[in-house]
Parts: C-alpha cells; structure tokens; sequence
C-alpha cells in the first residue's frame, strides 16, 4: 500500500471547508447586511399602480347632471417591453398609421425605454373593447383607464370649464403633486374648485412576473391606497333654464345672467356664441380648442364676467338710487325735459328720445328720460359744496358700492372689474381739476368711459330686487355631501342705499314694463316683473341691446339681464329673451305669442362676416374692454351719445 | 489478488451517506417544485410539470442505486475500461445525432426524456482513472503515470468542449484533487493553481505594470525578511519573475483565446461590466432572489423572483435561488452544511478503503460533486463566473441526478465491500 500521502486529505478537507465559509460569507453580505437587493427584488415585482379618482359630479340645483364622468382607456407602452408587435393590426385597431406608431414609440423611448408611458390617449369604451381582445398579442403595451368629463346637455360650457393635461408650469406650481399626464381643472368651476373636485388618488401595489404580466396584488393590498372621489358640487344653474336661455341666445352674441336675489346664486348664465363641452374632452381637444380660440366671435370668450359693456340707460336706475342716498333728489323731485339737455353754456346738447315735460323720479324711469338723470348728474356734482372731482369721486364710491368697477368675487377664473375711472382719470384728460359735470354729462345716462359686465348688470337687478343688498353671484351652491356653501357667498353686502329710496325706482322699473314703457310687449300676464331696457351705443356697428329685469315685484325670485350684442334697440331683443326666461322659470310656461318666441328663435344677429380689406382683428362685435379703451374711444362715445335716443 | 469473502453488506452500508443523499434529493425536489409551482396545477405528482418529473427521477435514482448495491463491487472495476469506452462513443455519437439546445449539443433524444452523456462522462473517467492508477499503485508518482492519467481525464474533456460545453468540461480538471491525493503533484501546484487564479483575476481588474510594481514590492520585503537563506531568495526571486510573466500573457491570452460570452461573464464578477439588463441579468436577478431572502426566507412557494419567473433556468442550474430565497440565509447555511457533511464523510469513506481503486475513485466522486457544489453556488452568488453546470442532486434533471447518483452508489458499493477487496 502505498498511501504515504493521506495527511493531504486534510488539506483538502480544508479547502472544502475553507469554500464553504467563503460562501457562507458572502450568503451573508448579501442576505443579511446588503439590504438593497430586498428592494431591488421588490421593484422588480411591484408595480406602483396609480388609480385615478373620479372627478367629483357636477349637478344642477334640481339634481340634474351637469356634468358626469365616462369611463375612457389610455394606451401605455413600455417601449423596452415592446418586441414583436404586429403594428399593423396595432394600428388598425386604434386608428393610427404606421408614422404615428413609430412617432409614439419613439416620443415613449424618449421618455424612458424601461418605464411605461403613454401611447395613444383616451379610447373610447368601443376602441377598447376591439383591442382588449388582441391586447395579449402586444407585449408591452397595456391599458389603464380613467375618466374623462361628460356633459349630457351640452350646456354651460364656459362656466362649467374644462379640464386638460397639465403642462409643465402647472407641475411646477403644484410641487409636485401633478404628474405629467395628469389632468387639471383649465377654466370654469373645473378650475376654480380643482383641489376638491380632483379627489385623491389612490395607488395599487401590482405584483407582475419577469414578462411585466400582472400577478395579483401585493401582500393581498396592505400597502395600497383606495383613490378617494372627487368631492360632488351642486351648482346653482338650472338646467332647463340654461337649456333654454341658450337656445334663446343661439347665432347672437352676448351674455344672460339670472340670479336668486335672495341668495346670489346664479340660475342661469350664457355666454353667447357658446359652444359644446364635450368638444373639450378626448383626442380632438387640441384641435377643437385651437378651432375655438380663432373663431372671430370668440366663443372662449367669457362675457357676463370679462367683457364689460357702457350700460346704457339701465345706468339710470343706479344714478336714481345714488342720488337719493346722497340728498340730491328724493322721490318727488321734478326736472323738465323739453326734448334735450343744455350744458356747458348751452354749447352742448344732450337730445331725449322724447318731450317728456316736468316728470317725477318713478316716471323718469318709466319713460327713461335723459334731461332728468343729466340734471341729477349736474346735481351730484356740481351742487354738494365741494370740487367736481371731490363731489365726483363720492358718487363713484357709491358706484363701487353696487358693485361696479371692482369684481364681484363669482367662483369662476378671469372675472374683469369693469371700469368706473377715478377723478384723476378725467383731471388728467380734462388737464385741470377744475371740471364740472358738463364734462363728463354722458356717465349721467351710462354712457362715456363706464364699463360693467353683464354679471354686475344681474347683480344690480338683484340688488334692486332685495331692496338694497346683495350676495356675491356664484356657481356652486353646495359642495361634497355636507353641501357647504363657501362662506363667502352667505355674506350679506349691503350696496349703501337705504331700501326707502328704492320704491320709487322700482315703481319706474315696474311701468317700464307693465304701463306702457319701453318693455311694455313683454309683460307677463300675473307675474308683476320691473324691468329697464337700455341701448349702448356702438361706435362700431348696431348698438347693443341691454334689458335688465326683476320678479316679482314682490319676494323677487329671479333677477335677469340680457345683453345682446348688434341687436339696435333694446326692447326688441333683450326684454323679450329676458321676459321668456323669467316666466319659464317662475311658472314654467311661456305666453309670448309664438310668431315673438319664434322671431327670437330664429333672430340671428351675428356680424356679418367682414370685407377682405378689413383689418383682421377690428372685431366689429368685439365688447368694449374697459382696460384697452382708450381715451379717444371714450371722447367718441360721449360724442355718439349726444344723438337722440329712445330708451 | 482479490479474494472475496460473501457477506450480507446491507449491514456494511453507510447509512450517514444515503440519508444525506436523500436529504439532498428531497431538498431538491421541494425547490424545484416551488421555482415551477403554478397554483393551477397544485398536485404534487403532475408529470407535465419539472417536480412531477423530478419525483420520477428520484424513484428511479433509488432503484439504480440499491441496484448497484446489489452488483459485485468487482463488476464495476473489471468494467471500467468498457464503460469508459461506452461513454466516449456516446460523447462522439452526440456531436453527431445530439440535439441542440441552448447553444450545446450536449443531449440525445431518447423518448420523451433527454440523456446528458458529459454527465456520465464524469463517471467513466472516474472508473477508469482509478482502474488506472491503482494499477501502477506499486511505482512511486511519476511523470509517465500523470501523463497517461492525465490524458484520460483530457480526452473526455476534449469530447465535451466540441460541444462545446465548457461548464461540464471543467468539471473534470476538479480531478486534478485525485492526482494529488495520490501524489502526483504536490502541494506547491494547489499553490501555485490558487495563486494563478488569483494574479488572473487581478491582472483584468488593474494595470498589469501596477500590478508587476506592488508584487515587485512584496516580493522585496520577502527577500528582506528572509535575506538569510540564499535559497529563499532565489525562489522568490524566480517566483516574482514567473508572475510578471504570467501577468503579460493574461491580458494577451484573455483577449484572444476567451470567447466573448465567457469575457462577458468574467468581466461582470469582476465588476468591470456594470449591465443588470443585458449580460448581467442572470446573475443580478439571482443575487436579488438571493439577497432577497434575509434571515429566514420569504417562505416555501412565496419568493417573488422565482414565482415570477425572474431568475432563468430556476429548477436547473439556478435552483439555488430558490433555497436562497424562500429560506433565508439559515436555509442556505444548511443545504451548505448537509453538503460539506456529504463531502467530509465521502473523504473519510475514501480514506478508509482498503483497495487503491476504492480509494482513487473515492477521491474522483468528492472532487467532481465539491466542483459542482462550488461552482453553482458561487455563481449565483456572483464569486464565480456563470458556468452552467447543475448542483448535484437537487437540480432538476435526470441525466444529472442518475449520474451523481451511480457515482456515489458505486462508491458506497466499494464501502460496503471494502473488507472483501484486499490492498492493491
């Protein structure tokens, strides 16, 4: 036996046993001082799956849906994931060409080749169906869905707003909360109430296999997190009426706004051209929006909040009002009128639409006599024992009292103040402080460089209505289960004039339309409704006619004003639409003779399209915005005023 | 020479061996079972699935092997040759009629079932290394015996490299432990082996001049430390020379004759490629499974890397991460420990056999199951570069088990009849 070498069996125990502690040290690095490799083992498996809530509903105050949420399917691609697809059959199936499938692919790569990102946004609940029976073939693309808006009545849109991806300045101001993709409140309710209608989103722990095929969840969802629903709003629209004030509006330009005086809710509001909601959801919105904002009537254009109008005659119910507060007249003052005003030396002449005599305060509303509110403005200004730029700014005080020349602080984005210029502004023009109410004699009738919204003119009804306060117009009326009114909107303003003086005007405003006044075609039979029409004048085109109205008399429920863009004289369109829109909603009928109703209907006052030698954007309808008017344009309307006029 | 003495051996067996053979089998079979396991198809027996299949290997694994319990211990040393001969025209035959699979045309077809002949190749060249060199046992080592023996352990090598599957072909230089139990090359060789690896690991990862300057310096502080004998410093003088040498030739040698899978796989161990998606997947989805399963584990049938299909190749040459996984670093520690046990008791079997073959062979079957267990488990552990080879008796596959199996029953055939096999 030769075995004179068995002592190397101990060395090669040794290297056995010297291999097993290596390994056993380096099983415990790795398992049990290395914890990256749990984590790596986790990413590998988890999926963090964001799940969207859903928008919160928008409804009307009856109940009815505003606006609700569809199920829509977003198409993600991993693009490292994405091999052998049959991009034909990909793309005949959702609709692209094979650019656009190499387009995405690539814009996906760009973004990162290992994580998902999205191919082709919101298909529709049929697109999907067609591709989820083939979804299995395409190995790296899978579909997350969410909601989209949905407007069932196509109504409301700029108020109700829209919602759209967030870009990047939106991610930066949220500090990250959005995330690119998400979807954010642009305009409208949508934006203003984003925070709660967006909801919480929830994230689901997704185990998937090496394949990124979806395994179940993770620890059976201990980690996960439910996506809470946006909160629900109860808006104060009413459907119906909106529906039917945007019909009454169709192929007009201009603006409606209807108000619970009682509450300051907003019953309906149109800003007219309008234009379908659902246009601004889904693929198309891109190129639909771009449609809207070159439209030459601007349907993107919010008017009862962002154009602001000289109000016309209407004016002489504030004028009325202020006056009386401030000592000047009261109920039985008398002026004559024999067809016109003379001012500055009688080198001036403000016509009237006719010879009204000696008239009190009630009748100067009904027959809407301009001498009358020029001899208060004379009044106000010129006999208060002060300088006119003194006596002046007082008035204009007043003015803001009512809620001109400031916003009215609606819950909607991009409301404009309006204008009522300070004293300076006319000492500047004037280029003396030494002015008097001939100056400026047309801001007695709303004429001149006055600039109110369509919403201050409601909300001025509304004050009239309530006798001297109002609250803050606005949309949402409750919000989430509890219905909670925004603190704001339950203050109650007061507009600084005592409910006494406001008699007399309402018995002007109630023979206006009920006593053979200038809105006499539009009385409704038992509703006893005081109204105001009015005419601005348009240095550009037809003037605008304006009618603003309240009823009942009594216990008002609805303050209305109508301003309706070219359409001349102001009974013939506004009070009429306004007449229709108080009735239906008070008694919901309508007893305007059917060849009026139909006139309204059909009435299409749209500016006719322009001559090609036109400047492009001379805009003939374009409202007046009291921050580009410019002192010329003014000068020009104090000019025009001085024509005779009928409201 | 041999006499036989006819004994009832079953009291001869060594039990300690067939329970950890067993342990190592079921251990196997479990994991396999939880890296395939799909909820639908729950049963334990399903023979579509790789653990139904694997219980049917095992069954047969225990068949074959009291079988060879039951043959003459003599059978197998008198057969050596024409197994050997047997092994090596399957070897040739599967380069010609082979089917490929993964890129080695490693299997033939046989049925429903597939046989692995470099498997069994291990086996042959056992036999024969020890029907050889227990014959020239008589002579003291020398150059013509490690020659001859050498070339039956390169001539199988050469066969599986056509394959070419380098993974099984390396397994066989794990025998280089026979020759030097029997003292065909000492222990400076293991040295020098050991050192070699490490100066061709070193000589990738830094500048080979930097690598020449710091061994330039150790070997000066050496020569310092042992200036006393001339002889010393001669040796380290030579020794320091030989490495710089080696160093230069590794850069050329890596560059040129490794093919560019086989860099790859080096190079990520090394760290030089940074790749956890491309060529380094298997190995970092085997260390996260691993690393993954802490302590104690994610439990039986709850690993998210093996479930999921992370890992590839699970129930075969990965199913490490399946233990690593679901049971932690205890689990680990002790499949580790049932094999160090198999291997210290197989050296003990060895070193008590009487006959030079039983002894020889002993030593093959530790060396070959010691490479299997080292290499697989350090490749899933990212110390040893990938080689596909399995690990003996737990990974799924018949050719695999069968052969570890023949290999360690012949063994213990020779154990239990060691009294009735006289000294060579």
């Amino acid at each position: 036996m030769n075995n004179s070498f068995f002592t190397r069996k101990y060395i090669i125990q040794g290297i056995f046993l010297t291999t097993a502690i290596l390994i056993v040290i380096r099983l415990f690095y790795i398992q049990i001082i290395d914890d990256s490799y749990i984590l790596s083992a986790n990413n590998n498996v988890l999926r963090k799956v964001i799940v969207y809530p859903a928008r919160g509903a928008i409804l009307d105050r009856n109940g009815e849906i505003l606006v609700q949420n569809e199920p829509i399917y977003d198409l993600l691609v991993t693009p490292r994931e994405a091999k052998d697809i049959d991009t034909l059959l990909l793309c005949e199936l959702i609709g692209i060409d094979k650019k656009g499938y190499i387009q995405r692919i690539e814009k996906a790569k760009a973004h990162s080749p290992y994580r998902a990102s999205q191919f082709e946004k919101q298909l529709s609940s049929t697109t999907y169906a067609r591709l989820q029976e083939h979804l299995y073939k395409f190995r790296g693309f899978y579909v997350q869905n969410r909601t989209v808006r949905s407007y069932p009545d196509s109504i409301a849109a700029q108020f109700l707003g829209y919602i759209q991806e967030v870009n990047q300045r939106d991610i930066e101001r949220s500090e990250g909360f959005y995330r690119p993709g998400d979807y954010i409140g642009a305009t409208g309710v949508e934006r203003a109430y984003e925070d709660l209608l967006r909801g919480k989103r929830g994230i689901r722990n997704q185990m998937v296999d090496a394949l990124n095929r979806p395994q179940g969840s993770f620890m059976d969802g201990k980690y996960d997190t439910l996506a809470v629903t946006g909160d629900g709003m109860v808006s104060s629209l009413d459907k119906d009426l909106q529906i039917l004030a945007e019909r009454l509006m169709k192929n007009k330009l201009g603006s409606v706004v209807a108000i619970e005086p009682s509450t300051g809710e907003i019953l309906t509001m149109v800003s007219s051209p309008t234009y379908d909601p659902n246009l601004m959801v889904g693929r198309d919105l891109g190129n639909n929006y771009m449609d809207l904002l070159n439209n030459e009537n601007k349907p993107m254009f919010i008017r009862p909040i962002q154009a602001s109008y000289p109000p016309g005659s209407i004016f002489k119910v504030v004028a009325a009002l202020t006056a009386q507060q401030a000592g000047m007249i009261d109920a039985q003052t008398r002026f004559t009128c024999s067809g016109g005003y003379r001012y500055g030396g009688g080198r001036g002449l403000m016509r009237c639409t006719g010879v009204h005599g000696t008239i009190d305060l009630a009748r100067s509303i009904q027959v809407s006599c301009n001498p009358y509110y020029a001899n208060v403005f004379a009044r106000m200004i010129d006999s208060r024992g002060m300088s006119g730029p003194q006596a002046y700014d007082l008035w204009r005080e007043a003015l803001m009292k009512f809620g001109l020349g400031n916003t009215l602080g609606i819950d909607l984005p991009g409301e404009k103040p309006g204008l009522v210029p300070t004293s300076n502004y006319y000492t500047k023009i004037y280029g003396s402080s030494k002015w008097r109410s001939s100056f400026n004699i047309s801001l007695s009738i709303g004429q001149g460089e006055l600039g109110i919204t369509p919403l201050q003119m409601a909300n001025i009804t509304a004050i009239v209505a309530n006798r001297g306060f109002y609250y803050r117009p606005h949309l949402i009326k409750g919000i989430g289960d509890k219905q909670i009114v925004k603190p704001e909107f339950t203050e109650k303003i007061s507009a600084g004039v005592d409910a006494k003086y406001y008699e007399p005007v309402i018995e002007g405003m109630s023979r206006v339309v009920n006593q053979g006044g200038s809105g006499r075609a539009v009385a409704i039979p038992g509703i006893e409704m005081c109204g105001k029409t009015g005419t601005v004048q348009n240095p550009h085109g037809e003037n605008h006619a304006v009618f603003f109205a309240f009823a009942p008399r009594e216990n008002p429920k609805i303050a209305i004003a109508v301003f309706v863009e070219n359409a001349g004289y102001g009974g013939t369109w506004a009070a009429p639409i306004a007449s229709m829109l108080v009735e239906k909603y008070i008694r919901d009928t309508i007893s305007l003779p059917k060849y009026l109703q139909d006139r309204i209907y059909n009435g299409d006052l749209r500016p006719k399209p322009k001559k090609p030698v036109a400047p492009a954007n001379t805009a003939l309808n374009k409202p007046v915005d009291s921050k580009k008017q410019k002192p010329e344009q003014a000068a020009l309307l104090v000019h025009h005023s001085q024509r005779p006029r009928r409201s | 020479m041999n006499s036989l003495h006819k004994k009832s051996f079953f009291g001869q067996i060594d039990w300690w061996t067939i329970c950890l053979w067993f342990m190592l089998c079921m251990i196997g079979w479990f994991n396999i079972h939880a890296a395939v396991y799909d909820p639908d198809q729950a049963s334990l027996f399903n023979l579509n699935t790789n653990y139904g299949k694997q219980s049917i290997f095992i069954g047969t694994a225990l068949i074959i092997g009291f079988s060879i319990l039951i043959i003459e211990a003599n059978f197998f040393i008198s057969s050596a040759p024409f197994v050997y001969f047997i092994v090596t025209l399957l070897l040739i035959a599967v380069l010609v009629v082979g089917r490929n699979v993964g890129g080695n045309q490693a299997w033939i077809p046989l049925g429903s079932f597939r046989l692995q002949p470099s498997e069994f190749g291990k086996l042959a060249t056992c036999l024969l290394l020890a029907f050889y060199l227990s014959n020239q046992i008589t002579k003291n080592p020398n150059l013509k015996t490690l020659f001859f023996g050498s070339l039956i352990v390169l001539f199988p090598v050469m066969l599986v490299m056509l394959q070419p599957d380098t993974g099984s072909a390396l397994a066989f230089f794990a025998l280089i432990f026979v020759f030097y139990r029997e003292g065909y090359v000492g222990t400076q060789v293991l040295v020098i082996g050991g050192l070699a690896i490490i100066l061709f690991l070193l000589a990738l990862l830094f500048n080979q001049w930097i690598l020449i300057g710091v061994l330039a310096a150790i070997a000066g502080l050496f020569m310092y430390l042992l200036r006393r004998k001339r002889k010393n410093l001669i040796n380290i003088a030579i020794l320091f020379l030989a490495s710089s040498t080696y160093i230069l030739c590794v850069d050329f040698a890596y560059d040129n004759i490794l093919q560019t899978h086989q860099r790859n796989r080096i190079d990520i161990i090394l760290g030089k490629i940074d790749d956890p998606r491309g060529q380094g997947y298997n190995l970092n989805q085997s260390m996260i499974a691993i690393g993954s399963g802490q302590l104690f584990g994610k439990g039986y049938l709850q690993g998210t890397q093996t479930k999921y299909n992370f890992v590839p190749e699970q129930s075969t040459d990965f199913i490490f991460c399946t233990v690593g996984e679901e049971w932690g670093f205890v689990g680990c520690v002790v499949l580790i420990s049932v094999y160090i046990a198999l291997l210290m008791r197989l050296v003990h079997i060895a070193e008590r056999q009487r006959s030079a073959f039983g002894r020889i062979y002993g030593y093959g079957v530790v060396s070959i199951i010691f490479f299997h267990f080292f290499i697989n488990i350090g490749m899933t552990i990212g110390i040893v570069p990938v080689i596909g080879i399995p690990l003996p008796f737990i990974s799924y596959g018949g050719s695999s088990l069968w052969s570890f199996t023949i290999l360690l029953f012949i063994l213990l055939k020779f154990d239990s009849s060691r009294k009735g096999l006289s000294n060579m």
